[in-house]
């Protein structure tokens, strides 16, 4: 496929390659191209870039520099405050806090990540087969997406960890089985402007086949939304584990994340003993205002516009 | 406007039919049966065998499902053995402390975050705005139950031990007596506050939408003032989307309220459902989930209609 065909056309505003009024042509470069110089000048969203590159080394390189125990715990040091011996303390079964904040890590960007790309995955077809295809299949298609966003995230989610014993793969799948509908409305509204593109009449009177004008060219059209749906996705995903862990159904210990390491942290808080609730609350936060930034700026980027926020 | 309010009336039919399947679908999916789940793990198959067929989880699924509508068209919604009581009559009890709190929480929601979206538009790219922008950011990353948890660090323990840290325990008709008033504080702030942060995004961006619109430089070519403008024209039409946010961040916010009575202990509906999850409770979480979806598809609609009533485009557009 030509790089052109994936230039993406801004309603009320020609792209790059469309003669533009007037008749002048305007090409300043690809799709990719002009949407990484829009990004790259937001200071906010380079800064949120740098920060989840950090908290991928912090958490999946980390352990390596910082070797713990984060398998047996230790009664006999409970509760610590920061020493040299443990940098951020112990937490109350006496693993060592920081430690445990590159696991509890792993986990949550584990699962926001799969999460996100599962469902953007399995939205993104759905989505773009509904449009495609129309009538009565879409009718359908789409209201099983109401149906489902009709009952709201927690509650569903609530029921799913209730029936299924949440083990880490069950949670990536309770997360990615609710969080797939946006993706499918936000594709299929996509779809159905571009289906009437002359480049998808192109396709079909060179014979290609309608899966591969789904494939190859609605859903590469489609790929600004994609990544920004993506990408609030994961900080969703994070905030929604945190949840579920604070609602006494996440991950099983040892296994640990940032939401149930904040979640067992508050209920000391009124020991003072606040290296078990900040540290975690805050990379919580700052990881997903990151991943909230970034997609901001995509957004700008791409020029998507979501019906979401 | 018939047709719209045809079509999406039965848009709306099909979503919850499609609930009903979705509940459906859930009950069959439980580990063990439904059986199972409310005999407990002794019971001898015979039990079980007598319990499916005086239930008539024995017939074919389709005739289940049948029942199950037809059951649902009766307002019958389950019944809790744990609680034993029917779902129905314990949501008679929790629901109306919801719509409460949910009512309340949504009103100061709309109240701040309206003028506040406002100040910011006008003074955007300011101190001002940028102060509030990342205020709501934040919150808005923040887990709800964190927001609440320093709300009760702050106001409800030493040394301002201002404030109750659980919410009202009696019945909805004393929630006017001044302890019960106060109680009522902390959980109604909690939830206002993620509410805000969501509006107030929204409304910003709604207004500066607006400003830069055509009819804003007539109203301004034909001498109107800037206040004028501000209020009388752009508030004006900045104000309809956020009726549409209303309808379609309702799901969300039924989220919230779950999460804030779980942790004020505030005896509503979401305090119900999280104690019936922790329980394994079925028919509640079902009867609860039906319930809350039909709430949602119901706003919704609402949303749409009012939406159309106001702008006209919609209905053309349609």
């Amino acid at each position: 496929m030509s790089v052109r065909a994936a230039v993406p056309e801004v309603p009320g505003r020609p792209g790059p390659g469309v003669p533009a009024e007037g008749g002048e042509v305007r090409v300043t470069g690809t799709t990719w191209a002009m949407a990484a110089r829009v990004f790259a000048e937001n200071r906010l969203a380079i800064a949120g870039v740098v920060f989840v590159v950090m908290v991928f080394l912090f958490c999946f390189l980390g352990p390596l520099l910082y070797r713990t125990n984060q398998i047996n715990t230790d009664i006999a040091n409970i509760t610590q405050p920061p020493s040299p011996a443990h940098l951020l303390g112990t937490d109350n079964v006496g693993y060592d806090l920081l430690g445990r904040l590159m696991v509890g890590g792993q986990t949550s960007l584990e699962i926001g990540l799969t999460a996100a790309i599962l469902a953007t995955t399995f939205g993104v077809l759905w989505g773009a087969i509904a449009g495609f295809i129309g009538g009565w299949l879409d009718q359908l298609m789409m209201r099983i997406v109401d149906s489902m966003l009709a009952i709201p995230t927690l509650f569903l989610l609530l029921v799913l960890a209730a029936m299924f014993v949440p083990s880490l793969p069950m949670l990536v799948f309770i997360v990615a089985l609710v969080a797939w509908l946006t993706p499918a409305r936000l594709i299929r509204g996509e779809t159905l402007s571009l289906r009437t593109r002359e480049y998808v009449d192109a396709v079909r009177v060179m014979g290609g086949t309608d899966a591969r004008i789904v494939v190859r060219h609605i859903i590469p059209n489609t790929i600004g939304t994609i990544m920004v749906n993506a990408t609030f996705q994961v900080a969703d995903a994070i905030i929604v584990i945190a949840s579920l862990s604070f609602l006494g159904l996440g991950v099983p210990p040892p296994a640990t994340n940032w939401g149930g390491m904040l979640s067992d942290g508050v209920g000391y808080t009124f020991a003072g003993y606040w290296w078990l609730v900040y540290p975690a609350g805050l990379l919580i936060v700052l990881t997903v205002v990151a991943f909230n930034l970034i997609g901001d700026a995509m957004r700008d980027a791409f020029e998507v516009r979501l019906q979401k926020r | 406007m018939l047709a719209f309010l045809v079509r999406r009336l039965l848009q709306s039919l099909a979503v919850i039919f499609g609930v009903t399947v979705i509940t459906f679908v859930l009950t069959r999916m439980l580990p063990g049966g439904v059986a199972r789940a409310i005999l407990g793990p002794r019971a001898s198959p015979a039990e079980i065998a007598a319990f499916n067929h005086e239930n008539g989880f024995d017939l074919p699924g389709w005739q289940q499902y049948l029942f199950y509508v037809q059951q649902l068209l009766h307002g019958n919604l389950g019944f809790s053995y744990r609680l034993n009581e029917s779902v129905g009559g314990l949501l008679g009890d929790h629901l109306p402390k919801t719509v409460l709190l949910l009512g309340v929480a949504t009103l100061i929601a709309l109240g701040v975050a309206i003028p506040l979206g406002v100040l910011q538009a006008v003074r955007r790219n300011r101190v001002e705005d940028y102060f509030f922008t990342s205020v709501s950011f934040a919150l808005y990353s923040m887990p709800a139950f964190w927001i609440a948890l320093i709300l009760i660090q702050i106001f409800a323990s030493p040394p301002l031990n201002l404030l109750a840290p659980i919410g009202p325990q009696g019945p909805i008709s004393t929630y006017l007596e001044p302890d019960q008033l106060t109680a009522l504080i902390l959980p109604v702030a909690s939830l206002a506050l993620v509410t805000i942060a969501l509006f107030s995004r929204y409304m910003r961006s709604s207004m500066l939408d607006n400003l830069v619109m055509d009819y804003v430089r007539t109203a301004r070519a034909k001498g109107v003032s800037n206040a004028g403008v501000l209020y009388r024209h752009v508030l004006r039409n900045a104000l309809i989307p956020i009726v549409t946010l209303l309808g379609l961040s309702l799901p969300g916010i039924f989220g919230g309220a779950l999460i804030t009575e779980a942790i004020f202990n505030y005896p509503g509906m979401g305090f119900l459902f999280w104690d019936s999850a922790r329980t394994r409770d079925y028919p509640v979480l079902l009867g609860v989930t039906f319930v809350v979806a039909v709430a949602t598809v119901v706003g919704n609609l609402l949303a749409d209609l009012f939406y159309a009533v106001v702008d006209p485009r919609v209905r053309i557009a349609e």
